[in-house]
């Protein structure tokens, strides 16, 4: 029921490089895992709400007051790749 | 010696902090290279935090956690410190803040001896996951101390900390408790910020105290507990003095048995040892009756579709950008984010993205999601209509005592099984905890108490009881060493 096709395209979406030899293995335990979740089917919920969050959430408001927040320097020092103040990432658009 | 024992010596100046710390980190060099509870151990900033306790003692009016050594789970952001949450991901990320809790206990001049292994991002049942090193069960190093807060309950079995701070999505507290003969509580979903905690499945985790013993749980739950203006999901409701209970009767308490806690795949060492304890809750006054959860066995299907549909979201922000592993060498900015996250992640959280992912992708959301929040609904009323007549529920926090080390992790459907008993109340956000309740084959076994939303008192009241009453009070381990 999970193919290969299926696997690569989801690893996709996730953002996840997977070689050919961990593509396989890992269909292989999703696969299992995803039939543990068979069971769920036998469960008539048509009637059923769905629960996001277990608890009462009231959209908090607050005053748009200015605040002292962290340093610029603060927010790069975990940053792989800086200049000039600014984080750096590989070309988004290429003449390719 | 207890967290609450050591702050009525530092009190009466009978000892200091920091020669209380220095016994402490003393104990981490001794028995860390067997025991591997810390991905860190922050010698210099204990012992300036224990300076500072000293001189606060000596000024008057402290809090009871006050030149305390507390250790931390990796996963608690603490300012300047290094964070990993067990993942190459993270390894040599410093966040500015500290998380709210940190902050608290900072702010009441606790003493951070270190960051506690778990499994990598709190994905697991034995800290085998983390990317760094395995941490061992101090009762018998081939075991697995639990998971995923292993490092947090190894440390504080070992006296490698006083108390300390786990996190628990779906039994991350309770089951290495359980499996290292100490305390832990789960508080209700909201009860303490989570700001700063770093994010696996957001509807789940909670922040809670490990402990040697009840009295010092309550202390550390009242201290990180209340509302956080950072965390909209924080209940600001107000937080009881959850020491004050202690020590109460228990006559009346009405105590719930699940029978579905009690089938086949429960050890029957463990059978026995949690039917004695409910005998003694029962010798004490507590009414015993049987109740019903009858969405039980479905919970383990939907906490593995949900929780890693949260992660799935939660750890997309690790690209390779703003912080975390980078491949560096790579030019094409999609191929950087997608080699980064195949390099920095271990399998179990490329396991848990790609089963969120699927979970949550076109086609498959109705079926797969969209049906397990519904029957996350089924599991909330199960025990709402129970809280009805009970006040809390007593069971076993897992089927069996602490597996061996290798026994599981290359079986991802048997190490998730291991969870099965305590993912119930996570999924409905009640509150919970272990206490210790003996010994099976030399491996400790907790009691597994829930209680319904923001009952701690209740719990904490009934397990003060029957600790006192069963008199498995605290033995550390050998740990021959």
């Amino acid at each position: 029921m999970l193919d290969r096709d299926t696997v690569n395209h989801v690893a996709q979406l996730a953002y996840l490089a997977l070689d050919d030899e961990e593509s396989s293995e890992m269909r292989l335990q999703l696969a299992q895992i995803l039939d543990l979740f068979e069971s769920l089917s036998l469960l008539q919920t048509d009637q059923v709400e769905p629960t996001a969050r277990v608890i009462p959430l009231e959209l908090p408001l607050r005053d748009d007051e200015v605040k002292p927040s962290l340093s610029q320097d603060q927010v790069l020092q975990n940053a792989p790749r800086i200049e000039d103040g600014h984080i750096v990432v590989p070309a988004v658009l290429t003449d390719s | 010696m207890t967290a609450h024992e050591a702050s009525g010596l530092l009190r009466n100046r009978e000892i200091s902090s920091v020669e209380l710390t220095e016994a402490v980190l003393e104990r981490i060099g001794q028995v860390e290279p067997n025991l591997g509870a810390h991905i860190s151990v922050t010698s210099d900033l204990a012992m300036k935090q224990a300076n500072a306790a000293d001189l606060a003692i000596q000024e008057g009016v402290v809090h009871s956690l006050c030149g305390i050594p507390i250790g931390l789970k990796d996963v608690l952001s603490t300012a300047d410190v290094e964070t990993t949450c067990g993942s190459r991901m993270l390894e040599g990320f410093v966040p500015p803040f500290d998380a709210t809790v940190v902050g608290k206990l900072r702010g009441i001049g606790a003493v951070f001896t270190g960051k506690l292994n778990l499994d990598e991002f709190a994905m697991g049942s034995s800290t085998e996951n983390s990317a760094f090193h395995v941490t061992k069960n101090p009762w018998d190093l081939t075991r697995v101390p639990g998971g995923s807060s292993g490092g947090s309950a190894a440390a504080v079995a070992s006296y490698e900390c006083m108390v300390s701070l786990g996190s628990d999505t779906g039994g991350s507290i309770r089951q290495p408790a359980s499996f290292c003969g100490v305390v832990g509580v789960k508080p209700t979903y909201g009860r303490v910020s989570r700001f700063g905690l770093v994010a696996f499945a957001s509807s789940l985790d909670q922040i809670g105290p490990i402990a040697r013993d009840v009295e010092d749980a309550a202390i550390l739950l009242e201290a990180i507990s209340g509302g956080d203006s950072n965390d909209s999901t924080s209940l600001h409701v107000e937080v009881p003095n959850y020491c004050e209970v202690l020590g109460r009767s228990i006559e009346g308490l009405r105590v719930g048995v699940p029978v579905e806690y009690f089938g086949s795949g429960l050890d029957d060492d463990v059978k026995e040892l949690v039917l004695k304890a409910i005998d003694q809750l029962a010798d004490l006054g507590a009414e015993v009756v049987d109740v019903s959860l009858p969405h039980t066995e479905y919970a383990l299907a939907t906490y593995y579709l949900l929780a890693p549909a949260e992660a799935s979201a939660n750890l997309a922000r690790y690209n390779g950008v703003k912080y975390g592993y980078s491949n560096l060498e790579s030019v094409d900015v999609s191929d950087m984010m997608a080699s980064s996250r195949a390099r920095g992640f271990g399998e179990e959280v490329k396991r848990r993205i790609m089963l969120g992912t699927y979970a949550l992708s076109a086609g498959y959301y109705d079926s797969y999601y969209l049906k397990a929040q519904k029957v996350r609904t089924l599991i909330r009323s199960d025990f709402d209509e129970v809280f009805q007549n009970v006040d809390l529920l007593a069971a076993p926090v897992s089927p069996s005592v602490a597996f061996s080390l290798g026994d599981r992790i290359d079986d991802p459907y048997e190490m998730y099984m291991s969870d099965a008993m305590t993912i119930p109340a996570s999924m409905a956000g009640i509150a919970g905890l272990s206490v210790p309740c003996g010994f099976a084959e030399g491996l400790p076994v907790g009691l597994q108490m829930l209680g319904p939303a923001l009952s701690e008192p209740t719990l904490l009241q009934a397990a003060y009881a029957y600790e006192q009453e069963a008199k498995i009070l605290f033995k550390a381990p050998s740990l021959d060493v």
